[in-house]
């Protein structure tokens, strides 16, 4: 008699995703991964260009409006830089957080066709984010070449940033996936809770710049500690505050358990409702 | 898996069923829809509750092929779904004693952009496979294909014939204990099918796999499967020999014109058109007696709630005694989309000189309305044709013989 390898039975929603199972589906995860990088490089001619582009339009955008015009502190670096670099690290958590949201509506078909772990599919947009972002981060690298700033030991601490911004938008983009399948309206909405967010984060102008009464309460935005030690890893600005920090690291944790749990919850019953 | 497995235990199923709510529970499907049930305070909408599958039990062993055949919403996809872990039971359970691969759908997250190589990676991962084993059995993919030429050009340049082969071959390749097969034979041209299937039985008969296979083919199911399992309005009525299981689904379908047409509830689609009545006219009598070599139409009644409807795509398909498809009657192929048609009416199809043998032949009517299917019955109405002159000479053909008549002329020379 051969073992059982699976029951199947009505048992209810699972408390948290079974990450052993999405290990197993690994090579699944990266063909998505690729497939997503291979088409959005091979369709777009201006692939590349266009993801250089994007933080060279908002930053110079920014710079005209806040820069010039606004006359934001930039911290000691020349405003174009403090708002391309602010830019390179906000679109990884804005990729990250919208391709994931939306990963499952768009593959419906794999959904209601084919058993996989669903967490594959917001795992797997991570990679095209992540390309996109080392593009950003190596255009990042030539314009600080060009203005003559050369990052410091700070650079070191580089990854946990990179890691942070990842996380919590992840974390945000699966718990959005799982309701957005629920509440359809979910998806139109948050483009707009996206560039809310944009503004109430330091990316076209530094925590420094927030009024000295407002700032204890700036700080609790985990993205602001985020961004702040971003810039300040690869610019030398002004590093974090202790407090924004820990405020950073716990947001990435929690935004990530709470889309783990949610998105477990609602796995197994995607497949009817989607 | 060694032959030695065979007659192991493959799958057992328990008690199984599964329960649709008919619209979403709650009933909110928006945000906004739910915050007006929050402020409101109304109870949600009492939802009706449909049994997609009620209390089936059955078990299945290695080396088995076996075809799960019924009319459209007796369960057949639910239960492939539960097999396949896409959805969950209601109750009951399954027990897998194996590696499950299930093939629901030709050419799974194919992508068009991307090249026969690629796809092949990304497919044969969908389907549950590693890189590596894909790597190791790349070349006999490809050779099953017979696609060697075309693998670095994008599968957007494929004929749709490669582009089921390529998909196929991928699936073929699977190595699962357990082989789940929906209807995805029903495309690709007649000598792949027919490799296709050639493949699958080689698979369970000396790889001692299990192998499940959904399709209205009984032609195919026959052929293929040794136990067949019928399945009714969500419960197994039949578990036994193929034959005689084909046998009894084909009986269950002479009942079927007991229901008239617009109250069936086996129905596929949307709904933006529904078919009301089908009837074979004599266009000669305007009665319903008709020989072979009559001229004919077919006459279909249908409604809508809207007022026009555009783009629409119907066709009827003909089937044999053994429910084989014996032709196709689409307005597509024939004269392009009708591209508005009124909200409520009758598409007629003029058959001339009908070249059907005398008997009782089945009809599927299946329509799609900008490209979504609104209307789909699977043997929506059958028609009855009496011997006929066809050939003009007073006399007919064999009985048994065939189908159909061809007009033809026998010469001899010396």
């Amino acid at each position: 008699m051969s073992d059982v390898l699976h029951v199947i039975r009505p048992i209810g929603d699972r408390r948290f995703p079974d990450l052993a199972e999405v290990w197993r589906f690994r090579d699944l995860c990266g063909a998505l991964g690729r497939r997503d990088v291979t088409l959005r490089y091979r369709q777009t001619l201006l692939g590349v260009v266009w993801v250089v582009l994007q933080p060279l339009i908002a930053g110079g955008l920014f710079t005209v409006v806040f820069g010039k015009v606004a006359k934001l502190p930039s911290d000691g670096i020349p405003y174009f830089l403090f708002a391309y670099s602010g830019f390179v690290a906000w679109t990884a958590f804005q990729n990250a957080l919208t391709r994931s949201s939306g990963s499952l509506l768009a593959q419906a078909s794999l959904v209601t066709k084919v058993y996989f772990p669903r967490l594959v599919l917001p795992l797997s947009s991570l990679w095209s984010t992540a390309v996109d972002f080392l593009v950003g981060l190596t255009s990042l690298a030539v314009l600080l070449a060009v203005y003559r700033v050369a990052p410091g030991w700070p650079l070191l601490t580089l990854p946990l940033w990179i890691a942070l911004l990842h996380a919590m938008g992840l974390g945000l983009g699966t718990l959005a996936a799982a309701l957005s399948v629920r509440y359809r309206d979910l998806q139109y909405a948050l483009p707009v809770l996206v560039q809310l967010l944009l503004y109430a984060s330091p990316v076209a102008y530094g925590t420094a710049a927030v009024p000295a009464r407002f700032r204890a309460l700036y700080v609790l935005n985990p993205l602001a500690g985020t961004l702040d030690g971003f810039r300040w890893s690869v610019a030398g600005t002004a590093p974090p505050s202790t407090l924004s920090v820990t405020m950073a690291v716990a947001g990435a944790l929690v935004s990530l358990a709470v889309g783990l749990v949610f998105f477990a919850r609602f796995e197994r019953r995607l497949a009817d409702v989607i | 898996m060694s032959s030695s497995a065979a007659g192991e235990m493959a799958i057992g199923v328990a008690g199984l069923s599964k329960a649709y709510r008919l619209g979403v529970d709650g009933g909110a499907t928006t945000f906004r829809e739910a915050l007006i049930q929050k402020v409101k305070g109304s109870a949600p909408a009492a939802t009706d509750i449909l049994w997609a599958l009620k209390d089936v039990t059955f078990d299945i062993r290695r080396g088995e092929t076996v075809g799960i055949i019924g009319r459209n919403g007796a369960g057949k996809s639910t239960l492939l779904k539960l097999l396949s872990r896409i959805t969950w039971p209601t109750e009951g359970e399954i027990r897998l004693y194996g590696r499950i691969g299930s093939l629901l759908e030709v050419g799974t997250g194919f992508h068009p952009e991307l090249t026969g190589r690629e796809n092949v990676y990304l497919n044969g991962t969908i389907l549950g496979m590693r890189r590596a084993e894909i790597a190791r059995r790349f070349d006999e993919i490809v050779a099953f294909a017979e696609i060697e030429r075309f693998l670095d050009t994008p599968v957007k340049r494929y004929s749709s014939g490669m582009y089921v082969r390529l998909a196929f071959a991928v699936a073929a390749h699977l190595d699962p204990e357990i082989l789940v097969v929906d209807e995805v034979l029903a495309v690709g041209d007649a000598a792949f099918q027919r490799k296709c299937l050639g493949k699958m039985g080689e698979v369970a008969r000396e790889e001692g796999r299990a192998v499940l296979f959904v399709s209205h083919n009984m032609v195919a199911i026959t052929a293929l499967c040794e136990r067949g399992i019928l399945l009714e309005q969500g419960r197994l009525t039949a578990d036994g020999a193929a034959g005689a299981v084909v046998q009894q689904y084909l009986r269950s379908l002479e009942t079927l014109g007991v229901t008239p047409l617009a109250d069936r509830a086996d129905r596929r689609g949307t709904g933006a058109l529904r078919f009301e009545s089908l009837a074979i006219v004599n266009a000669a009598t305007g009665g319903g007696l008709v020989r072979s070599g009559d001229d004919v139409r077919l006459e279909v009644r249908y409604r809508s709630d809207a007022p026009s409807l555009t783009n629409v795509h119907i066709d009827a398909v003909i089937h044999g005694p053994f429910d084989e498809q014996l032709c196709q009657l689409s307005s597509t192929a024939q004269r392009g989309e009708f591209e508005r048609v009124p909200g409520g009416g009758v598409f007629t199809c003029r058959i001339p000189r009908l070249p059907l043998e005398a008997g009782t032949y089945r009809v599927t009517l299946y329509c799609t309305v900008n490209g979504d299917i609104a209307d789909w019955v699977m043997h929506a109405g059958s028609i009855d044709v009496e011997p006929g002159d066809y050939f003009g000479t007073g006399r007919t053909n064999f009985e048994g013989q065939g189908h159909f008549l061809v007009t033809h002329a026998w010469d001899v020379e010396g």
